[in-house]
């Protein structure tokens, strides 16, 4: 098949730019289960990884696509995971399971209207909680949110980044609205692409696991005789299952290397918040109506600013109560019954108002206008 | 074979977990004879997966290799991520008919439809030991276990059967107490391509002999002994006559293409195609 360079300008659908993107960034592995809106990845990708030397196989369910995953990444290859909401629920076993044996993997949620089957085809935001606290125990998790094609290319490098990074699973936040538009990407030739891989140990190492820092991740196959384990492990891998010091030694460690460098991790986008009255967080789809809704704002009393969420997990607190300090009031617009609402009246803590903006179900988007209207009605009760 | 057999070659210096009497040490030393037989050293070229119950416990981390120790039910899945990767290595999945038969069953089915390389040894003890003895897809009818205290009414899993039927190259079952056939059954599974699975019937007597009405080891691999009927002798009997027999055999030894010969055949084609256009 006789195709454009990578590196050019194309006219892309969301998900055929997360599928070049995992491409780009070194993925040699996929593994998935077909959903909409997500299917697009995986049929890009079995036709485009072979063509590079890369395998992509559909499994039997959604935990399978992600144990397939979990164990192609200790071979030592990329590898990723595309699903939706009902998918992402079956797959949270395992989501617990990388974290604990620090798996590098990504896993890409197009987030759909839920609970349950909903409405298939229709964009939704309410995976927001599950990509944060989705498995069992005390975990910490790394979720992004692009809001546009480019971004689905960018981010989906970015999470591959951060996953070999900090050996975790990784969370593309996408949604329905992002992955099935079509609209400019602009991708850059290899060499401007930052790609960034796993340590890998000496041959002398011997602790593979729940180091103060990121421990280098063995290969099986390589003569480490490594054992992995879901279960409480020691720095070697071995089985603790009842001991309360190791236990609380490997999960705080693990739940430390994401809280620790937090600041590294966390990405957003502000934009004409000098100043502004009205400060709006948001994120993925409903994000695009911030622009138009600025601009509307100018021929009202007020003044809108905003900051966008590239990284909801982990949350960019700090971003957000710097917002709160500079505002007299804070709106969350979201396509789901509260959830980023929360985390944001969490960190703000009573200094503004913080009012929530929801609109769910039949794929509809909260357009500028309304956006404006209700902004106004709440500066109004704040006046 | 110029090398005794050695233990140590294989496992690290590690206590076991398992019970006095438990199936499982059986089944380790016959696995561990047949890799010896098959003139392997060490195990640097096995990978070990497992999933949740006293069986995953047999590779995980007892023996000096490579181990995948996974969640419940999830050992095929995983080992299939590795297979695809890492077609030259061994990769084995020791699990119980829990783990195996119950929660991970549609990912064997899967692994024998695909004809997967990889061998599994599933440890029937027919109940699920580790969390204190309840009823298993294998339990045989009318057993009492903590979960069907009238005595179970459900039909115990053939799953040999189902194996063959999915598309396996290899499928056995033996009990523990037929050695020299459990471990030829491994050598050939180690050796065969394509799926092979091999099933170890294992006395349990903490979690299944206890409940069912056995008194100790002695009494239920006496029950293993005299209730096993070869293959050959169960086709010709009625399926009432087979109720809490136990089977033994193989089910099937062919050659047909897998799953990874066919994968790289296409992989390689689409890299050539992909350059020369």
């Amino acid at each position: 098949m006789a195709r454009k360079e990578t590196s050019a300008t194309h006219f892309w659908q969301g998900n055929e730019a997360c599928a070049e993107a995992a491409i780009a960034a070194g993925c040699r592995f996929f593994a998935g289960y077909p959903i909409t809106p997500a299917s697009e990845i995986f049929e890009h990708l079995a036709l485009r990884l072979p063509q590079v030397g890369g395998i992509t196989i559909q499994m039997e369910d959604e935990m399978a696509s992600l144990g397939a995953v979990i164990g192609a990444s200790w071979t030592g290859a990329k590898a990723m995971t595309a699903t939706s909401g009902p998918g992402f629920s079956l797959m949270q076993e395992l989501m617990g399971y990388a974290f604990m044996t620090e798996t590098p993997c990504v896993v890409v949620d197009v987030q759909r209207a839920g609970p349950s089957t909903g409405q298939a085809t229709k964009t939704g935001q309410g995976d927001v909680m599950q990509a944060r606290w989705g498995t069992h125990g005390d975990y910490n998790s790394i979720a992004l949110s692009p809001n546009s094609v480019q971004e689905m290319f960018e981010l989906t490098i970015r999470a591959f980044n951060l996953s070999e990074t900090y050996r975790t699973p990784v969370v593309l936040l996408a949604d329905e609205i992002v992955a099935h538009m079509r609209e400019q990407a602009v991708i850059p030739p290899p060499s401007q692409i930052k790609i960034l891989n796993r340590k890998k140990p000496k041959p002398t190492d011997k602790e593979f696991f729940n180091g103060e820092d990121i421990a280098p991740m063995p290969l099986i196959g390589e003569g480490y005789n490594v054992p992995v384990t879901g279960s409480t492990h020691n720095e070697h891998g071995y089985r603790f299952t009842a001991d309360r010091a190791v236990h609380d030694k490997l999960v705080k460690n693990l739940i430390g290397k994401i809280r620790n460098n937090a600041e590294k991790i966390v990405d957003y986008e502000s934009y004409n918040i000098d100043g502004c009255d009205v400060g709006v967080v948001s994120f993925g789809c409903t994000s695009r109506a911030i622009y138009e809704t600025v601009e509307l704002a100018k021929k009202k009393d007020f003044t809108v600013g905003s900051v966008r969420l590239k990284t909801i997990w982990p949350f960019p607190g700090e971003t957000v109560r710097k917002l709160a300090e500079n505002v007299k009031l804070i709106v969350v617009p979201e396509l789901n019954m509260r959830e980023v609402f929360y985390e944001v009246e969490r960190v703000v803590h009573g200094a503004v108002p913080v009012v929530p903006i929801n609109k769910i179900g039949g794929g509809e988007m909260i357009t500028p206008e309304e956006l404006l209207t209700e902004i106004a009605r709440s500066v109004k009760k704040v006046d | 074979m110029t090398e005794a057999f050695n233990v140590r070659n294989y496992l690290r210096d590690i206590r076991f977990p398992f019970c006095t009497g438990c199936g499982c040490l059986t089944v380790i030393s016959h696995f561990l004879r047949a890799v010896h037989e098959l003139g392997h050293k060490d195990l640097g070229k096995f990978v070990f997966c497992s999933g949740i119950g006293c069986a995953a416990w047999i590779p995980s981390p007892h023996f000096e290799a490579d181990s995948i120790h996974t969640a419940h039910g999830r050992s095929i899945p995983v080992a299939t991520g590795i297979k695809l990767m890492r077609p030259d290595l061994n990769v084995v999945v020791f699990g119980g008919d829990g783990d195996i038969a119950g929660i991970g069953l549609s990912h064997l089915v899967h692994a024998a439809r695909r004809n997967l390389n990889i061998m599994v040894v599933m440890i029937n003890n027919m109940i699920y030991g580790m969390t204190g003895g309840q009823v298993a897809p294998t339990t045989p009818l009318g057993t009492k276990t903590t979960t069907t205290p009238y005595g179970s009414f459900e039909h115990p899993l053939d799953v040999p059967s189902l194996v063959v039927t999915a598309g396996a190259s290899y499928a056995a079952r033996w009990t523990t107490t037929h050695g020299e056939q459990l471990k030829e059954a491994m050598k050939k599974g180690l050796t065969t391509t394509g799926l092979a699975f091999v099933e170890a019937v294992s006395p349990c007597p903490t979690a299944f002999g206890r409940r069912a009405g056995f008194k100790n080891v002695a009494e239920i691999v006496r029950w293993f002994r005299e209730n096993s009927v070869p293959l050959e002798e169960a086709e010709k009997m009625a399926a009432e006559d087979l109720v809490k027999k136990i089977v033994v055999g193989e089910y099937v030894y062919r050659k047909i293409p897998t799953f990874t010969e066919a994968l790289y055949r296409t992989i390689r084609e689409a890299e050539k195609s992909a350059k020369t256009k």
